[in-house]
């Protein structure tokens, strides 16, 4: 062997060694310095879709616009109504919560973001979005969508943040299983009740990113197939009631001592595009 | 004509991690995301010295890394590996075959993602790995392989039109001209 190899070989060992023992908090600047060399790419690409979504939007005939402008209309007006109804239920619930001295919820603020990359290796289930420090992001806020949880940020710099998706090992969430009955009559009413407490964990599937496991779960579970898995509030990161999925089924585990449930998520994370970040 | 192609090579590597992070159709369609760097580095190692496989393998590394949940430097050793290794057997391999080209990329695209998952595990960490990763393994191979022959061509077609153009000889030769006549 040559002795330039020689050297090489030790170079590159020596600096791989001392890169990977470098201490989390240094290791995770490095990490953000080094990925910041790519927002100009990020940026021509972003810059480039809008482009594109620019130009289709001047060949959609007028016609399709103005039937899908009604349409929104129409929707806003419902969504309004609705807002109105929902308005007052929180104005009650404030005054019974303060009437029994409960703690009081505070209302959500949530920003919007674009994802701009996924992750590139096939065993982590993360994206980044393109909000940072600058706009009040840090560690461990909820991220979701209109259709439920998505994640959690994990990862902050000054333009963008990382976001580990549910499912992935490095995002366990404190859920409750809920069920949701609606009772007919005169008197029609929804009744939830909660049905047990677990931690989504992991990913059943590789390749499956919509399933996810649902474990902790007493064994003596009264969880059924269909019903709806929310966040339970527990831990402190993520806020009672958001929506995370459906049971798909349930199994017992290490010999019966409690049940495992996998959970269809009910956002399609491979189609994410725009997400919401849920501000402190 | 060497540092030029070690400056060609690193930015596309550099493109190639870009390119992984943000372009998900193979993911979205095959449920996989294909690495582009093994294969980058078996062209490298066919045509290039050290140096540059040494700087490919940790500033590609590097990037990966920072661009995925990985780690930062996991990425780096696979790739040194197979760029070492490939190096100092290349006498052996016939690099100009297009087959041999494949085996070179289906076999470093194979071994990658598995020394990573190994180093990932021994560090602690807890990569989503199941029966589905068989699948995800065998299209990235496939697609690894299939890749090399490409880098070939794109750096061939790159070096054809940057490079000077080679000279034609003529069989034409003035002293051997036979001047006719009556002079």
């Amino acid at each position: 062997m040559k002795r330039a190899h020689y050297i090489a070989f030790a170079v590159v060992i020596v600096l791989t060694v001392a890169v990977m023992k470098l201490p989390p908090r240094v290791a995770t600047q490095f990490k953000l310095a080094i990925g910041s060399l790519f927002l100009p790419l990020f940026g021509l690409s972003s810059s480039t879709q809008q482009i594109a979504v620019k130009t289709g939007d001047t060949v959609v005939p007028r016609k399709a616009l103005l039937a899908q402008n009604e349409q929104l209309h129409r929707e806003n007006a419902e969504l309004k109504v609705q807002l109105q109804r929902q308005s007052e239920f929180e104005r009650e619930n404030e005054r019974l919560r303060s009437m029994l001295s409960f703690q009081r919820i505070f209302p959500w603020k949530i920003r919007a973001a674009h994802v701009i990359a996924r992750d590139p290796a096939n065993w982590w289930r993360n994206v980044q979005i393109d909000l940072g420090k600058r706009d009040g992001l840090r560690v461990d806020l909820p991220v979701l969508t209109s259709e439920g949880l998505v994640g959690r940020v994990s990862e902050v710099s000054e333009t963008r943040a990382r976001v580990v998706l549910i499912g992935d090992a490095n995002c366990r969430v404190a859920a409750m299983v809920v069920d949701t009955q609606i009772t007919s009559g005169r008197n029609a009413r929804t009744e939830t009740n909660t049905v047990d407490h677990g931690v989504i964990t992991t990913g059943t599937s590789v390749l499956d990113e919509s399933v996810v496991e649902l474990g902790f779960l007493s064994k003596a579970s009264q969880v059924k197939p269909g019903q709806e898995v929310r966040t339970s509030g527990l831990g402190g990161i993520f806020p009672r009631g958001i929506l995370i999925g459906q049971v798909i089924d349930t199994r017992p585990v290490e010999f019966g001592l409690y049940t495992v449930a996998r959970v269809k998520l009910a956002m399609k994370m491979n189609l994410l595009d725009e997400v919401w970040v849920m501000m402190p | 004509m060497s540092a030029l192609n070690t400056i060609f090579i690193l930015v596309l590597a550099f493109v190639a991690v870009f390119m992984e992070a943000s372009f998900g159709t193979f993911r979205r369609f095959l449920g996989v995301q294909v690495d582009l760097l093994p294969g980058l580095m078996i062209y490298a190692s066919l045509s290039s010295g050290t140096l540059t496989i040494s700087t490919l393998a940790v500033l590609g590394g590097l990037w990966f890394d920072s661009l995925s949940a990985n780690p930062l430097g996991v990425s780096i050793l696979p790739l040194f590996l197979i760029g070492f290794v490939v190096q100092r057997c290349r006498h052996l391999i016939l690099r100009e075959q297009t087959y041999a080209q494949f085996i070179m990329g289906f076999s470093a695209s194979g071994f990658a993602p598995l020394l990573t998952l190994m180093i990932l595990f021994s560090c602690g960490a807890e990569p989503i790995v199941g029966l589905g990763f068989a699948w995800q393994w065998f299209v990235m191979t496939v697609i690894g392989g299939l890749l090399v022959p490409l880098y070939f061509r794109l750096f061939g077609k790159v070096y054809r039109t940057l490079g000077y153009e080679r000279v034609v000889e003529s069989s034409f030769r003035a002293d051997r001209e036979i001047a006719r006549g009556r002079g």
